[in-house]
């Protein structure tokens, strides 16, 4: 109480005003959306197009939507003139769209292998667990879910490869070739930059190789040229070639990447490490890549997210991935004409793991940078 | 013990610990070495001075691989230095190399820097390595400073680390190339201070300096180097009197003009 006494005996001096408010929800719309005549154009154009789009699609998506329904003449009935997105579709085609093919009542095995693909892809997030025992972690990750797959052992019923299909196809295609192709990449790297001129022409040729030819190219060329030039009898799996080439493809792209990496080291850490013995490979290893790897980390995971994308190329060659298993669900004679549906739930999936693995860059990021600055 | 009691008595007539042979070197068609002839004697210090240009660095950098010769010897610590891998890594074990520009490991912390070679070359257990790098922070005066990153400390304080990074490797021979250039006025002398205590206490030391001050203070021997050729040596009381070549002179006349 006395305190306000005394703050309103005291005259205050005439304060200037403030040119303009730069704080708040006023300020801050006038310092970003409205700080030139032309920004100003912009942001009403944007916002006229967004009244345009955004309210239909919610209403698409949501109010006019049709949750369930046995079948798509009764949804279509259900949803009248306007039309909204038949989710009763989706409810009634997940399995499918994410298992595809695999044996309707053994489809607890891929989704554990995409329980323990997507644990492992966390628990590689954390940094304090790097090191040897995350391979180890990777290793066992990938021989159980070898093991659920395919089965053959343990009393599970063997499913051959042509069987597997949808999400886990697709994550074990992104995560085994991105896990391949990246140490892969790093060797070929470092070959491009190598001192001995048969290391730097096979790696220069190699990446200039697979760069120069679209995937579409080597996964036709794995899946239909390659076994003409194996001897008779012997076989391939056509998911293991279809595997290979991408690893192949992929590293080709990533070795560019952490090339600029390596070019972006200053020569004096290599003399520094050099003066203290370090040789080439720990020089490497302990100097060189950390450094050179921390660098390059946006357009890495640019190419991951390229890499996890590109599996749905599988389709050309017959394989069941997460797209074609969502394509051929289209196909059902009782549900036809629901493509849109099914196209945004697949995307949507795809979003999740590519809008994670962006965030997740963004905070190793951080994390690298944090030593270099002042 | 045994370490104190093998370095304390040096003094006497040294044996030779790097001996450099009518070593030539070559960039391209450009003669930066022109028949080098140098013996460091076991605690030895040396300071190599010249005008820029003149193959100071490139001589040193010579002494652990750095920089390839192309004709004539050098011997370090026993080992000659051919191409053999073996050989150069087992010479760089035993020299201690001090940059112009620190060349810290930016993405490893203090700490981490003074212990990675001793544990990877050394094969040091990681315990003993940090004990050691501790010892020898205390000894650069930055004890405080092990877990912060090289890119939070001043010039100074990261050269004195980089000089603490190669003392962990316990080497017998240390290089220094201009350590104090890329330094504020300032942040010299507490880098000088560091490397005239190193000096005093028995070190082998080739420094590639302008320094004077510093010279003479702990230099056994003046290198004076010009346009690739050693033009003179003398000891320091005789290097800065009477100075015999001109050229010599003239370099000393600008560098102590100011």
């Amino acid at each position: 109480m006395a305190d306000i006494d005394i703050a309103e005996e005291i005259p205050l001096p005439a304060q200037q005003r403030p040119p303009v408010v730069t704080s708040g929800v006023i300020g801050w719309l006038r310092a970003n959306l409205f700080n030139s005549v032309f920004n100003t154009i912009l942001t009403i154009l944007a916002v006229y197009l967004l009244v345009l789009t955004v309210p239909p699609l919610i209403r698409w998506m949501f109010i006019d939507a049709i949750w369930s329904a046995p079948n798509g003449q009764a949804c279509r009935a259900a949803m009248g003139q306007e039309g909204g997105a038949c989710w009763a579709f989706i409810g009634q085609m997940w399995r499918f769209i994410f298992f595809g093919r695999f044996p309707y009542d053994a489809q607890w095995r891929p989704l554990f292998v995409v329980v323990i693909i997507i644990g492992v892809i966390l628990a590689s997030c954390d940094r304090r667990l790097w090191g040897r025992r995350l391979l180890l972690l990777w290793l066992a990750g990938l021989v159980a879910a070898g093991i659920l797959m395919s089965g053959g052992v343990f009393g599970l019923r063997y499913v051959p490869t042509e069987l597997w299909s949808g999400l886990p196809l697709t994550l074990i295609l992104a995560v085994v070739a991105m896990l391949f192709a990246f140490p892969f990449a790093i060797l070929l790297a470092l070959g491009r930059r190598s001192k001995l001129p048969a290391v730097r022409i096979v790696s220069v040729a190699y990446i200039e190789l697979v760069r120069g030819v679209p995937l579409i190219t080597v996964l036709f060329m794995a899946s239909v040229m390659l076994p003409l030039f194996l001897p008779e009898g012997v076989t391939v799996d056509k998911l293991l070639r279809a595997q290979v080439a991408f690893i192949l493809f992929a590293a080709a792209y990533l070795a560019e990447v952490i090339r600029g990496g390596l070019q972006a080291i200053p020569k004096g850490q290599i003399e520094a490490a050099d003066a203290l013995g370090l040789g080439y490979w720990r020089r490497t290893r302990l100097i060189v890549l950390p450094q050179a790897l921390a660098m390059v980390i946006p357009p890495l995971v640019n190419n991951f997210i390229g890499a996890f994308k590109n599996t749905s190329l599988v389709l050309i060659i017959g394989l069941f991935d997460l797209l074609n298993t969502a394509n051929t669900a289209l196909t059902d004679s009782n549900w036809q004409g629901f493509a849109s549906e099914t196209y945004v739930f697949v995307a949507a999936i795809y979003f999740c793991f590519c809008f994670f693995m962006s965030r997740y860059s963004q905070r190793l990021e951080r994390t690298f940078n944090r030593g270099h600055r002042r | 013990m045994s370490n104190a009691a093998e370095a304390m008595p040096v003094q006497a007539p040294a044996p030779s610990i790097i001996e450099m042979q009518a070593v030539h070197k070559w960039y391209g068609e450009f003669h930066v070495l022109k028949d080098i002839n140098l013996v460091v004697g076991r605690g030895e210090k040396v300071v190599v001075c010249g005008p820029s240009g003149s193959g100071k660095s490139t001589m040193i950098r010579c002494i652990n691989r750095l920089e390839e010769h192309q004709q004539g010897r050098i011997i370090v610590a026993g080992i000659e230095l051919t191409s053999d891998l073996k050989n150069i890594e087992a010479i760089r074990r035993e020299v201690g190399m001090v940059f112009q520009q620190f060349n810290l490991f930016p993405h490893l912390t203090v700490l981490e820097n003074l212990t990675l070679a001793p544990i990877w070359v050394r094969k040091m257990a990681k315990k003993d390595a940090e004990e050691t790098a501790r010892y020898y922070l205390e000894r650069v005066k930055i004890p405080e400073q092990a877990d912060k990153y090289p890119g939070q400390l001043s010039g100074g304080q990261q050269q004195r680390v980089a000089i603490a990074r190669s003392l962990c490797m316990k080497p017998e021979i240390m290089l220094f190339d201009e350590p104090t250039s890329a330094l504020d006025p300032e942040m010299i002398k507490e880098v000088l201070d560091v490397m005239i205590e190193l000096a005093q206490e028995g070190m082998t030391m080739v420094c590639v300096t302008h320094e004077m001050g510093f010279a003479r203070t702990v230099a056994d021997m003046m290198v004076f180097m010009d346009r690739g050729e050693i033009v003179e040596r003398a000891p320091p009381q005789d290097f800065f009197a009477h100075p015999k070549s001109d050229r010599t002179r003239l370099f000393l006349s600008q560098i102590l003009a100011h």
